[in-house]
């Protein structure tokens, strides 16, 4: 089941999607750690951040809407106080970082390359910052130019994490990839909103937020597939995998790894269950090697 | 040892006013390890109507018989899909979860005050409290709606319901009624739960007569065990103020933690 990301090897293909798993201790409660592939950390700023007011999330069908807002305590902490906890396991650990401005990517690149972390996923794809966030993400000429520069201060491999909000996600992973990045994570959330009919008010405190979950499954898939026909760098693909038959599809597609979100709400153990469930196809299916199902969707 | 979810059959079910659902479980672990004020993150549905759990606060247990009780109100899908279940039916529960009401010997005359669905996590406080005089104000839109009156009845030597639009009990507000007894001082806590401007005014009233309280929050929660940060509450902290959560920080809290300033 090994899989290797930017020359990092990850003991199986299952990642946690940052922002769903804190920064693993309380699912540590729930399963050994041990068991996953990765371990992508709660998105961190240069500063800690309080988020935005709550209500924080919405549910819609097949899926949720959350405005979080970045909550975190900041990225020297995290490299203080959580870097040596996750170090225990053997999972891979991804640090997702936010950043209000080129520098703050820069300074954070920096930092964690100097801490004891495997790789740097950089989000410029957060619907619910006021600054930095999706603006970054968005546009194929400034996706290429923040890789580059981040890419300077990057002794780790550097994963671009892409919005959806967006016309053609085939250019702007390719503006990801010229610029440099080691590999590509997609989807982050949609943007979306929810209104309670009786108030007529949004939701959401912050009126939109970003939609996830089953919901989002079928767009992600396709950017996946779109996205995986123009790069060469390895791609992580998430959005509503709830079952080892979800992880499938995406691989199927042509991602190498897959990140679970929202299903660790649902389930604690959805990871392992997710995991179990590919170990599953692939056992069902005379597979050997995880490897050989990367990308082999056979198009109409 | 890790922590885990449980299927736990549902051995009674009864609906005790209109929406509201009385529901009781069987199971060893939550019923031996539950504390007043926790709460269950119950999955309602296997499908994707509704995706994430519900978290429902426990309303009693008894240790003896296994059994964990917990009532709640049909408000979503959620809700309805879990009181569309029937006896024998087994559902899948994370928990307890949370924090709990902090029981000091020291307080000898608590105050219990309980709003709508809030009152429902009072009972099992009522019958874990050790002091002899316990008093229990609890607030209901309307006679209908007034539910668990005999539980109290049999834990409390002062129990007092009020509605809404004084169609049984004391018309009007609980925080009334608690603030005449506040002003008499024969209260040394008060523990509260119920709606957010209840909680405010209790807050405000505990305050004034500089009684401690423990106040019980409620905000729409993600995972409920901490990790996806979405049921943010305003705490203070040396830095003015942070936002604690609070299915892991709280659901309960010391009142003068609090702000209610949004």
């Amino acid at each position: 089941m090994k899989i290797n990301i930017a020359g990092i090897q990850l003991n199986n293909p299952v990642i946690t999607a940052s922002g769903t798993f804190g920064f693993g201790r309380e699912y540590g409660e729930y399963f050994d750690l041990n068991r996953l592939g990765g371990i992508c950390v709660k998105g961190l700023t240069l500063t800690p951040r309080q988020g935005n007011k709550p209500p924080r999330i919405a549910e819609t069908p097949a899926g949720i809407l959350n405005s979080v807002g970045l909550q975190n305590p900041g990225v020297r902490y995290f490299v203080e106080h959580e870097v040596p906890f996750l170090r225990q396991f053997t999972a891979k650990i991804i640090a997702n970082i936010s950043g209000n401005t080129v520098e703050e990517y820069c300074t954070m690149a920096e930092i964690l390359s100097d801490s004891d972390i495997d790789l740097i996923e950089m989000n410029i794809s957060c619907p619910n910052v006021k600054e930095g966030g999706v603006a970054f993400g968005t546009n194929a000429g400034t996706v290429n130019n923040i890789t580059q520069q981040v890419k300077k201060y990057c002794k780790k491999p550097l994963i671009v994490k892409l919005s959806p909000n967006v016309t053609d996600i085939k250019e702007i992973a390719k503006a990801a990839e010229d610029g440099g990045a080691d590999a590509i994570s997609l989807i982050n959330t949609l943007l979306g909103m929810a209104i309670d009919i009786n108030t007529r008010k949004p939701i959401l405190a912050n009126n939109v937020g970003g939609l996830s979950g089953p919901a989002v499954k079928p767009i992600a898939v396709r950017m996946v597939w779109q996205v995986a026909s123009v790069v060469k760098v390895p791609i992580i693909g998430m959005g509503g995998i709830m079952t080892g038959e979800d992880a499938v599809e995406f691989m199927l597609a042509g991602a190498s790894a897959v990140a679970v979100g929202i299903a660790n709400f649902v389930d604690p153990l959805a990871c392992i269950k997710v995991l179990e469930g590919l170990e599953s196809y692939l056992h069902k299916n005379n597979i050997y090697d995880v490897k050989e199902i990367i990308g082999k969707v056979e198009p109409n | 040892m890790f922590k885990q979810n449980h299927l736990c059959k549902i051995s009674n079910k009864k609906e005790i006013a209109p929406g509201i659902i009385d529901m009781r479980i069987i199971s060893q672990e939550i019923a031996q390890q539950a504390k007043p004020g926790q709460f269950l993150n119950i999955k309602c549905d296997n499908g994707l109507n509704a995706i994430l759990r519900r978290p429902i606060s426990i309303c009693d247990v008894d240790v003896e018989k296994n059994e964990v009780r917990f009532v709640f109100q049909i408000k979503g899908e959620g809700t309805k899909l879990l009181a569309s279940k029937t006896i024998g039916d087994c559902i899948d529960i994370l928990g307890p979860l949370g924090t709990s009401y902090t029981l000091e010997t020291k307080y000898a005359k608590p105050l219990l005050i309980g709003g709508g669905i809030g009152v429902f996590p009072l009972l099992m406080l009522a019958k874990s409290i050790s002091a002899q005089n316990i008093t229990a104000y609890l607030g209901f839109r309307n006679k209908d709606m007034v539910v668990l009156e005999e539980d109290f009845n049999k834990v409390c030597s002062e129990m007092q319901i009020a509605t809404d639009d004084g169609s049984y009990g004391y018309k009007g507000y609980v925080t009334q009624l608690m603030e005449e007894k506040l002003k008499q001082g024969k209260t040394d806590i008060v523990y509260a739960c119920g709606p957010q401007p209840m909680l405010k005014m209790v807050n405000s009233i505990c305050k004034t007569y500089a009684v401690p309280c423990q106040i019980s929050l409620e905000q729409r929660m993600g995972c409920g065990i901490g990790a996806c940060l979405v049921c943010a509450c305003k705490i203070k902290s040396d830095s003015a103020w942070e936002y604690k959560h609070v299915c892991k920080d709280g659901p309960v809290f010391w009142g003068n933690e609090v702000m209610f300033d949004e």
